[in-house]
């Protein structure tokens, strides 16, 4: 198939950007939607044209390393897929395609669709961890764990941090990314002790960077890996314990 | 030149007994006081499972920790893509399971073609490995009791594998890379990532640094240590269409090993039975399908070449359950060297399946009656999801098809008992080295030999390389070592920016893989290495003249990273084809055509060849010289491998 593309280009962090119409000819529809762009990159280095910079990398839907705005949206029009697993049987001949960078204040632009994502690891730094030294943890089958609690956790920690929450919801905020990974520790036995001060820390880390959550609900339409909405009231309520705690304390 | 350089090659084996060799050698090593641990310096290189525990653990002892990885996060590593599971003997099953049993399936599994005493390390550690991912939190599956629960894996014939859905590798990597992140906010270790490694820098015989580029500035910066690590992943991905991620390569290993680092294994590489078949020119890579899978999924193909009928209409009888024939005990679970070349007998004989007649059948039709669309789907679902999302076909509906890939790397920097290659200081770890799995690597062991390599490992061999040398400091990057490095890898990066040629780096590694696969791919012959070998070397000459790499070097400039690894990649093939060559008989992954059974199996010769093929550099165009490691066998008994 023949498609029309419009491309965010922009050479730098601070230069200036700006849409440019590209021509991808002959598309096989089992492509992945990522390798149309290579076909359109090999077309452009043929005519000396830089290539378009994207993100990818195990092009599995697990890594998290890519993600673009495909039509407005977060990761393209598959449900509960990123963009490496959207396929071209999902376009017809003559589709005009727009494709741009995420959107955020917490995740400048570096180049054309490659966008700085470090302030998530940040939030982790800040306590997306357990204490635990390595070489000293004790016979694992000693702390059994209901499965409806491993299960749930496990479909928290199943977030690859693609940051598409941040980029579909208005305020660019980074709730759900955040509740993920609070949730998925602070649900577990293994994560008790450090509980409420892991929330604290991480949201305040993730509000240096991200906007303010209103509810929208965006982010979990636009989150691959289908993180449910409920993790947020989770760690909103984590978080009111938690700073009640603190409230006593002092 | 390197090549003068005094080389330790002694594998550094502890004497004793099986049991005791690790133990011992932990009590013999020297120690590092705690409060002297600040006082060392360590590069690691790489942050997947090995890389991102080896620098946690280390950063949490107290060393002074520099961590770099051209992820933009360390948690992308390629580690994060594993599927389906990791073993450790727990025997939590009841079913036989023993630490000695799984060393044995190991040593087995990979052809006698690797060191009794690291693989029962290895089996040892395994234990730990568990213990310490589900203190981190680390969600595996369990069973309604609340204890963990367990699967089997290729080459076994127990329960030992550890899973989290079809997510292992994520939920593995994201523990470590947690335990990272904490250590970065400690200030133990300092987090360098879009950084790549492009040189090795070695001073007095010992590595002393790395000079690295930053992938968002394009600049080039020297930084000194008293020991560098390298958990930079294997090179699968020379073959360009394989499982591995796009950016996985060999550029970090083939640097050190350019400096002297001798090669240990290049021809034994992997090829994983359950992917994907190809579709088209198009694809850029190909996608496994877990071979955890094969637990419930059973492989088939029709009897008759000319079958047209959709595989729902082909009476049983007229299917052939070719695994189950052929190798009883283990069916559809044989390792993945037999399973995948038998698949490849069966396309070849024209039995193949799907739309290019290049697959054959993983059917769960029989799962689906006996567990319920439910009970599979509790256990792959996710898996199912991935596939139908390829191929826009319902799994649940029709079987898959799937075909043999590029998957791994068991060769691989050599390195001795202490994961120190044959430079002194410089240290290699997970996939990037080449010890433990032999001529083919079982299932779910690659995550563990990962895991036991950084958090298990290293923490001490480590301490016992530096405590000599407290008070000494790295020599500085002023050292005349760093600018000859840094002018190396200047030359580099301009050389390929210069070329202006006509071709895209990505033409140049498709041609060079389709040479790979075809004559050093599933099987192997003299005559089509020959060939490789002489049309790799005319296609390398082509591409330093013809190569086009647009843009400049001060930005992100993704086609001068890839050409710089290709580069390194036509490098390392040409090795890979002389090492395949020179071994005259067929093992794992490493099948001559020469050298096979009536029946058309693997035909071992231990006698002339039971030695790791260690390889050192003498210069680009030079043949490079064999350095054998015997392999001795001292509890198991080498014998014919038979999964019948
Ligand atoms: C699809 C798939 C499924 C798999 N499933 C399983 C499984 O179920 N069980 C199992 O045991 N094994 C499995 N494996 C194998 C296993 O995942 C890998 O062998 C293992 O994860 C490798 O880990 P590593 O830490 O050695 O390297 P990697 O995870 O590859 O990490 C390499 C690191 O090095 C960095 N790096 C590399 N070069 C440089 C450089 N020059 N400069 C800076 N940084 C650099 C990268 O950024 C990265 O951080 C699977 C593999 C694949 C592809
Ligand atoms: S929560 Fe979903 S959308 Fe947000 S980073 Fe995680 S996987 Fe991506």
């Amino acid at each position: 198939m023949d498609l029309t593309l419009k491309v965010w280009r922009q050479p730098g962090p601070e230069a200036e950007g700006r849409f440019e119409t590209y021509q991808a000819k002959g598309i096989d529809e089992h492509a992945s939607f990522l390798e149309m762009l290579d076909l359109v990159n090999e077309q452009l280095t043929e005519e000396g044209i830089e290539p378009i910079a994207f993100d990818s990398d195990c092009r599995e839907g697990i890594c998290g390393t890519c993600g673009v705005m495909v039509d407005g949206e977060a990761h393209g029009p598959v449900e509960n897929a990123s963009v490496c697993q959207v396929h071209m049987f999902n376009y017809s001949d003559g589709d005009t395609i727009t494709i741009e960078p995420w959107r955020a204040a917490g995740f400048p632009i570096q180049k054309d669709l490659i966008v700085d994502r470090t302030a998530f690891d940040e939030i982790i730094a800040a306590g997306g961890y357990i204490t635990v030294p390595t070489g000293s943890a004790p016979e694992a089958n000693l702390t059994p764990v209901d499965k409806p609690i491993a299960d749930t956790a496990f479909e928290a920690a199943q977030c690859i941090g693609c940051g598409a929450c941040v980029a579909a919801c208005p305020n660019g905020a980074a709730q759900l990314f955040t509740a993920a990974k609070v949730s998925h520790l602070n649900l577990l036995p293994q994560g008790q002790p450090e509980r409420y001060e892991r929330v604290v820390n991480m949201v305040e880390v993730m509000e240096e960077y991200f906007g303010s959550c209103t509810n929208h609900g965006e982010c979990q339409d636009a989150c691959p890996k289908d993180i449910s909405i409920d993790f947020i009231a989770w760690l909103n309520k984590d978080y009111r314990k938690a700073s009640f705690k603190q409230m006593r304390a002092s | 030149m390197p090549v003068d350089q005094k080389l330790d090659l002694d594998a550094k084996i502890p004497d004793g007994s099986l049991e005791d060799k690790w133990d011992n050698h932990r009590f013999d090593m020297k120690l590092v006081n705690p409060n002297n641990k600040r006082k060392f310096d360590v590069i690691v290189v790489g942050t997947g499972l090995a890389g991102a525990s080896a620098a946690a653990s280390l950063g949490e002892l107290g060393y002074n920790v520099r961590c770099f990885t051209y992820h933009d996060s360390p948690r992308r590593a390629h580690s994060i893509a594993a599927q389906g599971g990791i073993n450790a003997a727990k025997n939590y099953q009841g079913d036989g399971d023993s630490i000695f049993r799984l060393f044995h399936d190991t040593i087995k599994g990979g052809d006698y073609r690797s060191r009794e005493g690291n693989v029962y390390r290895l089996a040892q550690l395994s234990v730990n490995i568990i213990d310490q991912a589900v203190a981190q939190g680390v969600p595996f599956a369990r069973d309604y009791g609340g204890l963990l629960d367990n699967r089997s894996f290729g080459g076994a014939q127990v329960s030992r594998t550890f899973y989290a859905q079809g997510q292992t590798g994520q939920q593995l990597l994201l523990g470590a890379y947690q335990a990272l992140m904490r250590q970065v906010d400690r200030g133990s270790v300092t987090l360098h990532p879009r950084t790549e490694m492009l040189e090795l820098v070695v001073v007095d015989g010992r590595a002393h640094g790395v000079v690295v580029r930053d992938l968002g500035t394009g600049e080039i910066s020297s930084h000194s240590a008293h020991a560098v690590v390298l958990a930079t992943g294997g090179y699968a991905s020379a073959y360009f269409l394989s499982t591995m991620a796009k950016n996985s390569n060999a550029t970090a290993a083939w640097r050190a090993h350019r400096k002297g680092a001798v090669y240990g294994n290049p021809c034994y590489t992997q090829i994983h039975p359950t992917c994907i078949p190809q579709s088209g020119d198009y694809q850029s890579k190909l996608t496994l399908m877990s071979e955890g899978l094969r637990n419930d999924g059973r492989i088939w193909v029709p009897k008759d070449p000319d079958e047209t009928r959709p595989p729902e209409d082909i009476p049983e009888s007229e299917r052939d359950y070719y695994l189950e024939r052929l190798y009883p005990a283990f069916g559809n679970l044989a390792p993945r060297d037999i399973s995948s070349r038998a698949a490849k007998r069966m396309v070849d004989a024209g039995h193949g399946v799907g739309p290019q007649k290049n697959g054959v059948y993983l059917d769960f039709a029989g799962a689906i009656e006996r567990m319920g669309v439910d009970g599979v789907e509790a256990k792959y679902d996710n898996l199912f999801q991935m596939y139908e999302k390829i191929t826009n076909e319902n799994p649940y509906r029709v079987p898959m098809r799937i075909y043999p890939a590029p998957h791994y790397a068991m060769g691989g920097l050599w390195v001795d008992y202490n994961l120190q290659t044959s430079i002194p200081g410089l240290f290699a770890l997970g996939e990037s080295n080449f010890s433990d799995h032999g001529a083919n690597r079982l299932g779910a062991s690659a995550l563990m030999q990962g895991l036991a390599d950084g958090y298990f490992v290293i923490p001490y061999t480590i301490g016992n390389y530096l405590a000599p040398m407290l008070g000494e400091s790295p020599p500085p990057t002023s050292h005349e070592a760093f600018a000859e490095a840094e002018a190396e890898v200047r030359d580099k990066v301009f050389g390929l920016l210069s070329v202006n040629g006509t071709r895209s780096v990505d033409s140049f590694h498709k041609e060079l893989g389709r040479i790979l696969w075809d004559y050093c791919g599933m099987s192997r012959t003299a005559e089509g290495l020959e060939k490789a070998r002489s049309e790799i070397r005319t296609l390398r000459d082509e591409f330093h003249k013809d190569v086009r790499v647009l843009g400049e070097n001060e930005t992100i400039n993704q086609s001068l990273e890839k050409a710089g690894r290709v580069q390194d990649f036509f490098e390392l093939a040409e090795l890979m084809t002389v090492d395949a060559h020179h071994r005259e008989e067929s093992c794992g992954g490493h099948f001559r055509e020469e050298h096979q059974t009536e029946e058309g199996e693997a035909l071992r010769d231990d006698e002339n060849y039971a030695y790791v093929a260690r390889w050192r550099f003498r210069g680009l165009g030079e043949d490079p010289e064999l350095i054998p490691e015997p392999l001795e066998f001292e509890t198991v008994t080498p014998s014919t491998r038979s999964y019948k």
